[in-house]
């Protein structure tokens, strides 16, 4: 069974995010990271690049596969997770601790997020 | 495909028990990974793994026409199997194009044992069957697909833990050498071959005796750090090694000569004589093939994937056929179809993934050799 924190907001694209004082961290579900096996490497925005929600914003590579990854919220990128460019294999371990990906300053009111239950009747 | 007619092995039970990622895969539900790709990939290299393979198929093909029949049908020189050795082959059609890449075993004299992809099963099967009645040939011929399994054993530590199920066997198979004899108590074929770049056996049980052989092998490899495989990891193994896979490097549409195998293409041997596809083979050879199989070594940090484009100062040369991190090099590597001159040794080529040219280079499609001492111990 995959993990889904009732403290996390979700999309049904299987990113996570946790919004707290107009920063959302953003990261990609328990579920997703099992589903694309060992991820090598993540393909990222720069610190200052704005992103939309529900747009692209980089790429998860894992050994058998290759997935996007679409923002949760809109916003502006504020810090990039740089220890994943040694080992993104720490989003399969700890996809909700040291796996995170980004932090963004949300802009708007998001929409189109699912609470834990919702997230978890989706997978 | 509808969900019923997805075909199990007998140990899909076992796999699923042991909370294995399962896919549809040729038309049978599969094992694709266990503990992980790179855990799994890993343990062949280094220790030993277990493959559950029974969704390939395998014909036999008996009688005093055994070895006429299939020296008209399959491309390489059947008449140099002794009894006990194995041959790596490929049925072709008329134009030269890939039925099916193909073991052939020769279990006795005017006995074989064709095995064949999984996926491919039918269409072969009616291709051997459709030559054989227009060829009035005296062999007889049978689909053993589903009564028999394939188990195969593969890593460093694969010969000790064979010697442990087979302690009556005292004898040596040499590589691409096979034998019927008792393993865990049964009587059954295996050769030694496999799918990997590592030392290993392939079992032939029939289904009933599955279960027990694959648990014997298992509990004898413990020791070893055994673990089984699934068909992700058995993906990167075989691309490492630089291995086709039919669908991928292999297809109706490419040819042997092509694909880099001219080793198993025997146009010249006189008592090779005429096989379906020879003459446009013949053809093939003399004009040089229009694209080779090549191998891709990535220069920086990206995967390349099946379709990316290869580029040759900008211009598009040919398509990776299959690509993947490798988990020993720690690189992007892939097997490429390209214009002949890009297949060349180090030639500076880039691989298109997302829009974004990533360098590679050419390179011989072996990414990985096992050890040579290794390699001595296993054939000596």
């Amino acid at each position: 069974m995959s993990s889904v924190p009732d403290n996390l907001q979700y999309t049904k694209d299987h990113e996570w995010t946790q919004i707290t004082q107009g920063v959302a961290t953003v990261g990609v579900t328990d579920h997703a990271q099992h589903e694309l096996g060992d991820i090598v490497f993540v393909e990222l925005p720069k610190v200052g690049a704005t992103l939309k929600a529900g747009e692209s914003f980089g790429t998860i590579e894992a050994v058998k596969t290759v997935a996007e990854l679409y923002a949760p919220v809109t916003g502006t990128v504020t810090e990039v997770n740089t220890a994943l460019a040694t080992d993104a294999g720490v989003i399969n371990t700890d996809p909700y601790g040291k796996g995170w990906i980004l932090k963004v300053t949300v802009e708007g009111a998001p929409e189109d997020l699912l609470d834990a239950a919702a997230y978890q009747k989706l997978i | 495909m509808n969900t019923t007619e997805i075909k199990q092995t007998p140990l899909h039970a076992w796999h699923v028990a042991q909370g294995a990622k399962m896919a549809p895969f040729a038309g049978f539900s599969m094992p694709i990974q266990y503990s992980g790709i790179r855990q799994e990939h890993d343990a062949v290299r280094t220790r030993a793994g277990m493959f559950d393979v029974s969704h390939m198929g395998n014909f036999t093909v008996r009688g005093p026409g055994a070895l006429a029949y299939l020296q008209r049908l399959t491309v390489n020189n059947v008449a140099k199997l002794a009894p006990g050795d194995v041959q790596y082959s490929a049925l072709c059609r008329p134009d030269g194009g890939v039925i099916d890449d193909i073991l052939v075993y020769c279990v006795a004299q005017n006995d074989y044992m064709v095995v064949v992809n999984a996926a491919n099963i039918t269409k072969d099967w009616n291709w051997c069957a459709d030559h054989h009645k227009k060829w009035e040939v005296d062999c007889e011929m049978e689909n053993v697909s589903e009564a028999i399994s394939i188990l195969s054993l593969q890593g460093p530590a694969a010969e000790a833990i064979f010697r442990a199920v087979a302690p009556d066997y005292e004898g040596t198979l040499k590589t691409y050498q096979c034998a019927t004899l008792a393993v865990n108590g049964v009587s059954m074929l295996l050769g030694r071959t496999g799918y990997t770049g590592e030392d290993g056996f392939e079992f032939y049980p029939k289904s009933q005796d599955t279960e027990a052989l694959w648990l014997a092998l298992l509990a004898a490899g413990e020791a070893h750090g055994i673990l089984p495989i699934g068909l992700a990891a058995r993906d990167t193994l075989r691309l490492e090694s630089g291995y086709s896979l039919y669908g991928h490097e292999l297809t109706d549409s490419i040819n042997p000569l092509e694909a880099g195998l001219a080793w198993i293409t025997d146009l010249d041997s006189e008592n090779k004589g005429d096989f379906i596809g020879r003459d446009a083979l013949l053809t093939i050879r003399d004009v040089g093939p229009v694209r080779k199989l090549t191998g891709l070594l990535m220069e920086e940090l990206a995967i390349p994937r099946e379709g990316c484009p290869v580029l040759k100062d900008g211009k598009v040369v040919g398509a990776v056929t299959s690509g993947t991190l490798s988990p020993t090099l720690g690189k992007g590597i892939a097997l490429a179809l390209v214009e002949p001159s890009a297949a060349e040794h180090d030639t500076a080529l880039a691989v298109e993934i997302r829009g974004a040219a990533k360098p590679a280079k050419a390179v011989g499609r072996a990414f990985y050799k096992r050890p040579k001492a290794q390699v001595q111990e296993t054939v000596a």
